[in-house]
């Protein structure tokens, strides 16, 4: 079986973001990086896929040459290949462009299923997996929390606001992945090792064709200072009248 | 005057309300506001969408559902009413489908907006640490609204219900649902949030968080993601950057000290209590109503008390 796993190089979870001089940038001075959150998710599902079914696990992402760190913790995991579309200004691309530039790759490459994160956790769209799926004309469940894949067919659970529900589906497919999907690996240092030797492979991305353009960048409203009503139980009284004469809610 | 079609959901005969409040968002832009329903109860939901701002409403017919059928179709009214715009609420659904009706668009989307013009939108970046206002070159201005910002007009007129086409087989079909148990609201939708973090020290003592939400009667459970990584509780109740944004009308954070990551999935709410034994927790610094104590002592006491608040209306 084909199996591609997209990520992305995104800011660590923990940044305390500034507004670069311009005001329609992030200030790039100081920012860590790391691999989506979700995009872990989609590989760890995608080497649990290859590992029960056999075949091949492709890492494909957009960014910079030196994205490889990311793509080597992958390989290091388990995954087979990497492939980076070198774009220094990935950021820039908006959900559509990114959805266009990984279905030319995919559809050259080939692929029976193709698995991302559920969102990228510093855009948030949430908007690449299904476009993707669209534009290649396959099959896809999002926010992904349980798959079976057997027989060139899948079933897939996903989290809905109702409950859970469950699609079935051919292949191929574009899934995106939510955390209850599986929890990802470490690398072992056996692995650390042989990723060293696997393939990364660059290419020149396509040109950027987003439709977005930033108009401001800011920082939220700060919220109005609050206060503390008191200490203890003895406080509970204070809270209820708080909460029923000033904030109106009770 | 330009078209916006609106995507709307609906259970048992009515529409969601994160649905009326996108309706709401494209009649503030426009007169010629066209929605689309498929599934079985769409043409009674349909008929009650003219006082929420919807002109039109057009139903489509189809099997079970398939979120790439029901995007072609409504990609199909977008193209056939010349729409400029497209809105769907950010709801589970909305989120799977918008994007497929904006690729096949040929339109970029704004996902989760928290403010709309003709031509672009305003969304939270980085879960929020940021605020992008955005301006949109697609052919259609495709959005996702986020729940709970944008109002529901009652204002409105007449809608017109016409039927278009059948939806096609899809590619992707919905075989089950296992519903929510009864009673159980999810926490991007609930007024209000009871979340609860380390604090509570052990598992079973989130009984406390539910009776708590239980006695508010609106109220749904949210958690930490410490505690989700433990275990203690679904990843579905995780309110944060790696869970779930929420804004609800309250948000009492019982023994959660208050990591940017879960500050960035809250702060939008309108009015947050905190209740943590360490009075230099981070929480505090946002919230609008703190108690500082032991959250075993006081959140049996504020259970009891909203309890009595709310029987005495």
């Amino acid at each position: 079986m084909k199996i591609i796993a997209c990520i992305k190089r995104v800011p660590t979870t923990d940044l305390q973001p500034r507004v670069a001089a311009d005001g329609k940038h992030l200030d790039a001075s100081g920012v860590q990086h790391m691999t989506s959150f979700y995009d872990e998710i989609a590989v760890e599902e995608a080497i649990r896929l290859k590992e029960k079914q056999g075949g091949e696990v492709t890492v494909l992402t957009i960014g910079p040459s030196d994205v490889s760190k990311e793509l080597r913790e992958a390989l290091a995991k388990g995954a087979d290949k990497g492939l980076i579309l070198v774009d220094p200004a990935w950021t820039d691309r908006d959900p559509l462009d990114t959805a266009r530039v990984l279905k030319g790759k995919i559809a050259e490459l080939g692929a029976d299923v193709v698995l991302l994160g559920r969102v990228a956790t510093d855009r948030d769209n949430a908007a690449v997996g299904p476009m993707l799926a669209t534009l290649l004309g396959w099959a896809c469940v999002t926010d992904v929390i349980g798959l079976e894949i057997a027989d060139g067919r899948g079933t897939a659970r996903r989290e809905a606001d109702a409950g859970l529900e469950t699609f079935s589906f051919a292949l191929p497919a574009v899934i995106t992945c939510q955390k209850d999907l599986n929890e990802p690996r470490y690398a072992g240092l056996k692995g650390i090792m042989a990723a060293k030797k696997k393939p990364v492979e660059e290419a020149p991305a396509p040109a950027n064709t987003s439709q977005v353009e930033v108009v401001k960048l800011e920082l939220p409203a700060s919220r109005k200072a609050g206060r503390i009503v008191g200490e203890g139980a003895a406080a509970v009284p204070a809270l209820i009248d708080a909460l029923r004469n000033e904030a109106k809610l009770l | 005057m330009t078209t916006i079609v609106v995507f709307v959901e609906h259970a048992n005969g009515s529409a969601k309300r994160g649905s009326l409040e996108a309706l709401g968002a494209a009649r503030a832009l426009t007169s010629s506001v066209v929605a689309v329903l498929c599934g079985a109860g769409a043409e009674q939901a349909a008929g009650t969408l003219g006082k929420h701002g919807a002109a039109k409403a057009v139903v489509l017919d189809g099997g079970a559902w398939s979120p790439d059928a029901a995007a072609s179709g409504t990609a199909a009214v977008v193209k056939e009413q010349q729409a400029k715009g497209f809105l769907a609420s950010a709801t589970s659904t909305g989120r799977d489908l918008a994007p497929r009706v904006a690729a096949l668009l040929d339109s970029t989307l704004l996902s989760d907006c928290t403010a709309l013009t003709q031509d672009g939108a305003t969304r939270p970046w980085l879960a929020g640490k940021l605020v992008a206002t955005l301006r949109s070159k697609a052919p259609v201005l495709c959005a996702t609204l986020r729940r709970n910002v944008f109002p529901v007009r009652e204002d409105g007129g007449k809608c017109e219900v016409l039927r278009g086409p059948a939806l096609g087989a899809g590619k992707a079909t919905l075989e089950k649902v296992e519903p929510r148990p009864a009673g159980k609201l999810d926490v991007s939708e609930a007024p209000v949030v009871v979340s609860g973090g380390r604090g509570l020290k052990e598992p079973q003592h989130f009984a406390m968080i539910e009776e708590l939400a239980a006695a508010f009667g609106n109220a749904a459970v949210g958690a930490s993601r410490a505690v989700v990584d433990a275990g203690w509780r679904p990843h579905a109740e995780q309110v944060g950057q790696t869970g779930k944004t929420v804004s609800p009308q309250l948000y009492v954070a019982v023994g959660i000290s208050g990591a940017i990551q879960h500050l960035a999935g809250m702060k939008t709410s309108k009015v947050i209590v905190a209740i943590n034994k360490d009075p230099e927790a981070p929480i505090f610094k946002i919230a609008d109503y703190g108690i500082v104590g032991d959250v075993f002592e006081v959140v049996p006491v504020l259970t009891e008390a909203i309890r009595k608040a709310k029987a005495h209306g």
